[in-house]
């Protein structure tokens, strides 16, 4: 038994822009890969975040940022999920990510940054590799 | 039972929120001991309301149940919210989108919220369902919500096991009273006309409790219509109202209810041979011979069916026997 078993993602879009269409193609794409997606609605708070991905017990969280912001509002999301014991979670972030932020990202423990252009088939295969499982 | 399952259920006992998630993911996917966990929390269950919350796609029900639990969650009632949404039948995924609705609770200490996608579960979803509604239950949860779309036969049933069910529908939906004629008017207690900021509520109104008067035998028993807005807040008052009276009438009755129980074990047999059916007698390439009999018109569904039947009672009776030479 155990075969019911799904990859669960949160798709979530922190801070103020109000940009929800690459979030909206991601959140679809996913679905269409075989993920149970979560999907939160724009202007999510590090906190609201958080609280959702500990009661959804998701394996993976997908973090849409396009407005700049993906330093600070990544690092309060990493402090929370290790706060309430759930940093085994794979965070990943997605948006507008100038180069050289990646690896401050990755030293926060993102595991993975995909910029604008990534292709869905790519971050489905990404995450299978990383999670294993179904979906 | 393993030693961590047990350690999970301890700490879902105590408030704990990561182990209440994980206890719910490891029965969602029927992980081995998921029914070890069922029979171990079962005693300890029974006392929370299950409010039922179902009706037309986009009628606002997310709407609704993010208002009310807000408004319960400021009375000190500790809530577990299951938001059920299908799974799609190509991929298998699903995209589970109503918390967007539920922004202004998702922080609350008191209030959980659980996404559930239908995974396809032939008429298994309702236990499944069930079996969630069961460990937020007994996590201490006073007060359990458990909305799903009332489309399908599955998605009816599953708010059909709660104590209380509110059917809601809105103006503009354009079938918005043919979908509650469509088989789910007898399961509700309550109805709600949503987004009377729009034009046309009254009319449904009338509409529904024209259609109540007429299928309700005696007056006494006809369930409220109300209407609301999840916007204006209009008759959110009146409908706290209702579900607050519900609540306490709860609070003093019976834990569990004779039909709901017998209701259950069937639901819980039906799950059980509908996966027996599928790993051991249809499954495996078991009867892929016998469709060619039928192919080449030595033989016919029916026989086939009976003889997989037949074959399947030999193979457990052997089973049982060899268990019982060894004991
Ligand atoms: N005008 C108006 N719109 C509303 C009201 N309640 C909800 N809506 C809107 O109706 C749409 C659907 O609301 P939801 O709460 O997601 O409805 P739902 O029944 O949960 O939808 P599904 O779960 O997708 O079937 C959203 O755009 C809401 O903003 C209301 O009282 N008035
Ligand atoms: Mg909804």
């Amino acid at each position: 038994m155990g075969q019911d078993s799904k990859i669960r993602v949160l798709v979530a879009k922190p801070g103020l822009d109000g940009h929800e269409r690459g979030a909206h193609v991601v959140a679809y794409g996913l679905r269409d890969e075989g993920f149970e997606v979560i999907y939160t609605g724009l202007r999510q708070t590090p906190e609201q975040i958080v609280s959702a991905a500990v009661q959804e017990d998701v394996d993976v969280i997908g973090l849409s940022i396009l407005s700049g912001a993906h330093l600070t509002l990544t690092k309060k999301v990493m402090a929370g999920l290790k706060a309430k014991g759930a940093n085994d979670i794979l965070v990943t972030v997605g948006g507008v990510i100038p180069e050289e932020d990646k690896k401050t990202l990755e030293e926060m423990g993102v595991g993975g940054v995909f910029t604008s252009g990534s292709k869905i088939k790519d971050i489905a295969a990404f995450i299978r590799t990383k999670i294993g499982g179904n979906a | 039972m393993e030693e961590k399952l047990a350690l999970m259920i301890e700490a879902a006992g105590e408030n704990s929120e990561r182990a209440l998630a994980k206890l719910i993911s490891h029965v969602e996917d029927r992980k081995t001991g998921w029914k070890d966990i069922m029979k171990t929390i079962y005693a300890k269950t029974g006392r929370t309301c299950v409010i039922g919350v179902t009706g037309s796609p986009g009628a606002g029900k997310s709407s609704l149940v993010g208002e009310f639990a807000k408004r319960l969650g400021d009375r000190g009632y500790t809530i577990g919210i299951i938001a059920v949404d299908p799974s799609s039948p190509f991929s298998g995924g699903a995209v589970l989108g109503d918390r967007i609705r539920m922004r202004d609770i998702s922080t609350y200490q008191n209030i959980f919220i659980r996404s559930m996608a239908t995974r396809g579960m032939l008429g298994g979803l309702c236990q499944a369902a069930r079996d969630v509604v069961r460990i937020m239950d007994f996590a201490g949860k006073d007060i359990v919500i458990i909305e799903t779309v009332g489309v399908g036969q599955d998605e009816i049933e599953v708010v059909s096991a709660a104590d209380y069910v509110m059917l809601v529908t809105y103006p503009g939906g354009g079938d918005s009273v043919q979908a509650i004629k469509a088989g789910v008017m007898e399961i509700g207690d309550l109805f709600v006309v949503n987004k009377c900021d729009r034009e046309g509520a009254d009319i449904i109104v009338s509409e529904i409790s024209a259609m109540l008067d007429l299928s309700t035998e005696t007056a006494a028993k006809i369930p409220p219509v109300i209407k609301t807005s999840a916007f204006t807040k209009e008759g959110i008052d009146e409908l706290m109202d209702i579900l607050s009276e519900f609540i306490q009438k709860k609070k003093k009755g019976p834990h569990y209810q004779k039909d709901h129980v017998r209701q259950e074990v069937i639901s819980i047999l039906e799950t059980e041979m509908v996966s027996i059916i599928k790993e051991r007698i249809t499954g495996n390439g078991n009867m892929e011979k016998e469709l060619e009999l039928i192919l080449s018109g030595k033989s016919d569904p029916y026989s086939i069916a009976d003889k997989l039947m037949k074959r399947f009672t030999v193979i457990k009776n052997v089973e049982e026997k060899r268990k019982g030479d060894f004991q």
